[in-house]
């Protein structure tokens, strides 16, 4: 099942300049293992070395943080929509 | 809702006549237009968010707003913080902002904090206002504005960019959420390329700012929906804008229900900045480098060196050392660019360099570990400019 993948900006450059991406899962989960095994540089980016989700880097199933959902746990339909929502600082 | 005690505040002829557009909207009216001239609003950063936000702020009459900048105006400045004008370069941000705010608006009062936010001096600039804005550009700087603001009880006005997307949001208001139940932990340094790494679109911060100023004035007098809750995130390349929900996570070491920190923290330590600064020295002290004067006294005593520059094509485009070779830091990390570094250096002696030094000691790095042995250009094009040939714009 595919399910739309929102890149942000400052990860693109590790996915081909895609902005956004249709990925294979039925969990948030398996979407991000779809992700990262398409494009291996993400991995540490999304992931910390204890091979958790790494704290300045948000996953919205539509406009829900899945921190408040179950997590990577988390079930999704065709019709979600996922969001990376990296923390970033700009402002000068 | 903020509030602001408007019973001693009185509007003279020239002010009710500048805000008269204000004065006939239901929503703001006299009362609101006194509460605007009551409160006082803290601006950290006067740039890229900073100069449209406080320009509004100013003109819309808020009463007393405080400047908090340490910093001078840089050329590359101009092209997004619409405060400062061309004469100001080189002066500091904070005189060239009093001056052009006391110009839209006379009846403003303007604090001049021309020091840079501590954890030593942050709780005692933020107490004295209503309403915190975060203009800031750095992670460490807006944990503590966050901290700050959590610790006082004062709401803080979020906004952050990067490239062509800007994030903002109220925290910290009403029991909402703060940045930390946003992003509990900062990413290690380097991760994130910065405005001046990455770029940054010149109207960007421009929409951004007038979102934090709109929220700010909202705050004050109390009307409408504000972010609280919700993440704005703008997207100009395909002008959409989309929102998300936030909540207040009960376990914040901040705002939650039982905070761990209490008074302000070691910041920089927080986002790991003096750990990484101890890598790149130790990994600077392997590197050899070479001044801009030494690299020229080389190539005109005719020594066989090839000069690379790892910047990206466009910088190359608009600036460069005669007689280099691009390679960009990208394909060196990629693979491609080690082979071609490879066949052009086949004997003679390398130096490689980038805008000031710090792309190229980390391409160096990389081809020393595949055993291409090379000199970095210390200071990098920009020291070329300044020692060697000034006609050489500093992109």
């Amino acid at each position: 099942m595919a399910v739309k993948v929102l890149i942000p900006a400052p990860l693109r450059r590790y996915t081909s300049n895609q902005e956004s991406l249709e990925l294979e899962g039925s969990s948030v989960g398996e979407i991000l293992d779809d992700l990262t095994g398409r494009y291996g540089e993400l991995k540490k980016h999304l992931y910390g070395e204890d091979g958790r989700l790494r704290n300045f880097v948000n996953i919205y199933v539509n406009d829900e943080d899945i921190r408040h959902l179950q997590q990577q746990g988390t079930a999704v339909q065709p019709t979600d929509v996922i969001s990376i929502v990296p923390s970033i600082a700009g402002g000068f | 809702m903020l509030n602001p005690d408007t019973t001693t505040i009185e509007l003279s002829r020239d002010e009710l006549e500048r805000y008269s557009r204000h004065l006939i909207l239901p929503e703001v009216g006299l009362e609101g237009q006194k509460k605007l001239k009551a409160a006082s609003v803290l601006c950290v950063g006067t740039g890229g968010l900073g100069a449209p936000l406080t320009m509004y702020l100013a003109a819309a009459g808020i009463g007393r707003i405080g400047l908090v900048d340490f910093d001078v105006v840089d050329a590359s400045n101009l092209q997004r913080q619409i405060i400062h004008g061309t004469a100001w370069i080189g002066k500091p941000k904070i005189d060239s902002a009093t001056d052009r705010l006391q110009e839209i608006n006379p009846h403003l009062q303007i604090d001049r904090w021309p020091v840079r936010l501590s954890s030593e001096n942050a709780l005692d600039i933020c107490r004295d206002y209503d309403l915190i804005i975060d203009g800031t550009d750095n992670f460490p700087t807006r944990y503590l504005v966050n901290d700050a603001c959590v610790l006082l009880g004062k709401p803080n006005v979020y906004g952050s960019i990067f490239r062509f997307e800007g994030q903002s949001t109220v925290f910290h208001y009403e029991d909402g959420p703060c940045y930390r139940c946003l992003y509990p932990e900062p990413p290690p340094p380097g991760l994130v390329p910065s405005c001046a790494e990455g770029g940054v679109l010149g109207i960007l911060p421009g929409v951004i700012g007038v979102i934090q100023a709109t929220e700010a004035v909202k705050i004050i007098l109390g009307i409408g929906t504000t972010l609280k809750g919700r993440l704005m995130l703008y997207d100009a390349l395909n002008m959409k804008f989309r929102e998300l929900k936030l909540r207040r996570n009960p376990e914040c070491p901040v705002c939650g229900d039982h905070p761990t920190v209490t008074s302000l923290i070691d910041y920089e330590e927080f986002c790991g900045i003096p750990q990484a600064r101890a890598e790149e020295e130790k990994a600077k002290a392997t590197l050899q480098e070479i001044t801009a004067t030494e690299l020229k006294q080389l190539l005109d005593a005719g020594k066989d060196v090839v000069v690379i520059d790892v910047r990206n094509p466009d910088e190359f485009a608009a600036a460069r050392i005669p007689g280099t070779t691009l390679v960009p830091l990208p394909k060196i990390e990629q693979g491609p660019g080690i082979e071609k570094v490879r066949s052009l250096v086949n004997g003679s002696a390398l130096v490689l360099h980038c805008r000031s030094g710090m792309r190229s000691a980390k391409a160096l790095q990389i081809l020393q570990s595949v055993g291409i042995e090379g000199i970095n250009l210390k200071g990098g094009i920009h020291a070329w400019s300044d020692e060697v040939d000034p006609s050489v714009p500093k992109v």
